[in-house]
């Protein structure tokens, strides 16, 4: 065995080993999806649109009753 | 605003103005409907029992929607690693215990719907809604203490109370947290009152005054 396959050899486990850290470092847990994206501010976003539809449905509800109440009372007079 | 530069939470921090208002507010309304109830047996005014009744709603639709906020942002900050899903997230004493919460308060409106007779459906609801708001205690305020959960205000998190302890709330979130609080509440009552009002009128014939 000559010297240059050796320094082959060790060159390309040092390749091995390089790639193999750089896959650990690339192995990040967050996921780059959009609502991590920005400090997940579109967390925030999501969470006051979840209240101001929820109180929607609830005022709307409120208004349906209103007006069931008001044909009701238009029949009466 | 400024606020606290954390990590996992980032900008969720924000969401202290939303998804905690929400549970203030809900536990606010739960009072006022408890002190309905209590009046209402006191004094057998069917006026007392609508007002009752109403803040009662609100408030668990209040509650509702801070315990969708709480799976949306638990979601986003709980889920750190790639084998735990939503679902192994949620079996949290805090949140089960505020799922418990809105299950009774869900049996009260149940049971008023299952009366005919007025005046038992208002006596029998008031009691039920004075039982509903004691198991609150256990369900939202002591069992969460007692038991290590991720949501602050566990034993693990080193704090007494849930975003509240001077430990976990930093003096430039109360400057908005404060007036939030006092902000939803205020519209969840107008809220309220707007459904009171369409009550009485239906009802005007058969309520005294």
């Amino acid at each position: 065995m000559n010297t240059s396959s050796i320094t082959k050899k060790i060159s390309l486990a040092a390749v091995a080993i390089l790639c193999m850290l750089f896959s650990f470092a690339q192995d990040k847990v967050e996921m780059a999806d959009t609502f991590r994206s920005n400090g997940k501010i579109y967390v925030v976003v999501a969470v006051c649109l979840t209240i101001l539809i929820g109180l929607f449905i609830y005022v709307t509800t409120l208004d349906r009753k209103l007006r069931r109440m008001e044909k009701e009372m238009k029949n009466e007079n | 605003m400024e606020v606290p530069h954390l990590h996992i939470l980032n900008e969720t921090i924000r969401n202290l103005y939303f998804h905690v208002c929400m549970w203030f507010g809900m536990m606010i309304l739960f009072i006022v409907s408890f002190i309905y109830s209590i009046k209402y047996l006191s004094s057998g005014n069917l006026r007392h029992d609508i007002f009752a009744k109403t803040y009662a709603i609100t408030g668990t639709v209040l509650g509702v929607l801070g315990y969708i906020t709480g799976a949306i942002w638990a979601n986003y900050t709980w889920v750190t690693d790639q084998s735990q899903s939503l679902g192994s997230i949620l079996k949290e004493p805090k949140l089960i215990g505020a799922a418990i919460a809105i299950l009774i308060y869900a049996a009260y409106f149940v049971l008023r719907g299952s009366f005919t007779d007025m005046d038992k459906r208002a006596r029998v609801s008031a009691v039920y809604n004075i039982f509903a708001f004691a198991m609150l205690f256990p369900s939202i305020w002591i069992i969460p203490r007692m038991v290590g959960s991720l949501h602050p205000g566990a034993p693990g998190s080193d704090s007494g109370n849930p975003a509240l302890s001077f430990n976990d709330i930093d003096s430039k979130l109360r400057v908005v947290f404060y007036p939030a609080v006092i902000g939803w509440s205020l519209l969840a009552v107008w809220i309220t009152t707007l459904k009171i009002r369409i009550e009485l009128l239906r009802d005007k014939d058969l309520i005294s005054k």
